[in-house]
């Protein structure tokens, strides 16, 4: 039977896949998606914590439930904002690459 | 059987998550991402969350990736060309991130509960739903509302972002 380290370790595995995403990835696409990836790192152990703390009368914390259900409703409104803001700059700089997006590099 | 399915799904999960990383073809990534989430909706139901396992089968592989999916062919975006790297900016990416890799690591084989088995459950094979919204609609209800603001609020900035002249 899997462990609640097993669980632990693969979320955080996949959250480390998803920031190498973040910080080596030159696509602002690319750099979204792993973000998303991160979020649903943190999901995947929330809910392992959830079946491993089981309340008093034999069921899974359903509190931490109730959280990943949250992250995924923001996760879904970030999705939304941060894509119309990638095509605004798209339709005004016609890139996604973030080396072209200098403009406020010190 | 348990234990199967969850190397299975945990390896299908992480291999799909790094092809996203590794893909040039911003198309072939969103498709690894979508392999990722349904690999990722089987380990939730492996942990007898089954609502969460819809939910995030519904949203997520459906709703957001069809979103990601339609801006990439409406920018029509190619694969990247290479350019120069920038070795520094490349080293210091795989330090962090090897460091992170250690430290996690060794933060999760340190917690006293990381070798314990789950719990067996009272009920199994039942619908959580009942269960989830309870919680939802007592407990949390000022937040289920609060969020049900920001969605409209963040409609509102998209409609407003999408107008064709930013003022």
């Amino acid at each position: 039977m899997p462990t609640l380290g097993d669980y632990l370790l693969v979320s955080g595995l996949l959250f480390s896949i998803g920031l190498a995403g973040v910080l080596l990835r030159r696509n602002l696409l690319i750099i979204f998606m792993s973000l998303e990836l991160m979020l649903n790192a943190a999901n995947l152990s929330l809910v392992a914590f959830a079946r491993h703390g089981v309340t008093a009368f034999g069921l899974p914390d359903y509190n931490a439930q109730v959280l990943v259900f949250f992250i995924i409703t923001v996760a879904a409104a970030e999705v939304a904002v941060g894509l119309a803001i990638i095509v605004a700059l798209y339709r005004l700089r016609q890139t996604t690459h973030v080396e072209d997006l200098n403009r406020m590099k010190f | 059987m348990l234990t199967i399915l969850f190397w299975v799904f945990s390896v299908l999960m992480l291999a799909s998550a790094a092809a996203v990383v590794l893909f040039r073809n911003p198309v072939n990534s969103a498709m690894s991402l979508v392999l990722t989430f349904l690999a990722l909706a089987a380990l939730f139901v492996t942990l007898d969350a089954f609502f969460i396992g819809v939910i995030q089968v519904l949203v997520y592989a459906g709703a957001v990736m069809v979103l990601f999916l339609f801006i990439i062919m409406l920018l029509d975006l190619k694969a990247e060309t290479r350019r120069r790297l920038n070795i520094a900016a490349l080293a210091g990416g795989i330090a962090v991130l090897g460091g992170f890799v250690v430290l996690i690591t060794h933060v999760v084989k340190s917690l006293p509960a990381s070798a314990d088995h789950f719990p067996t459950l009272a009920r199994t094979g039942y619908s959580d739903a009942y269960d989830i919204g309870m919680t939802l609609f007592s407990d949390f209800n000022l937040p289920f509302q609060i969020i049900g603001v920001l969605l409209l609020v963040s409609t509102i900035g998209v409609v407003f972002l999408s107008r064709r002249s930013l003022r």
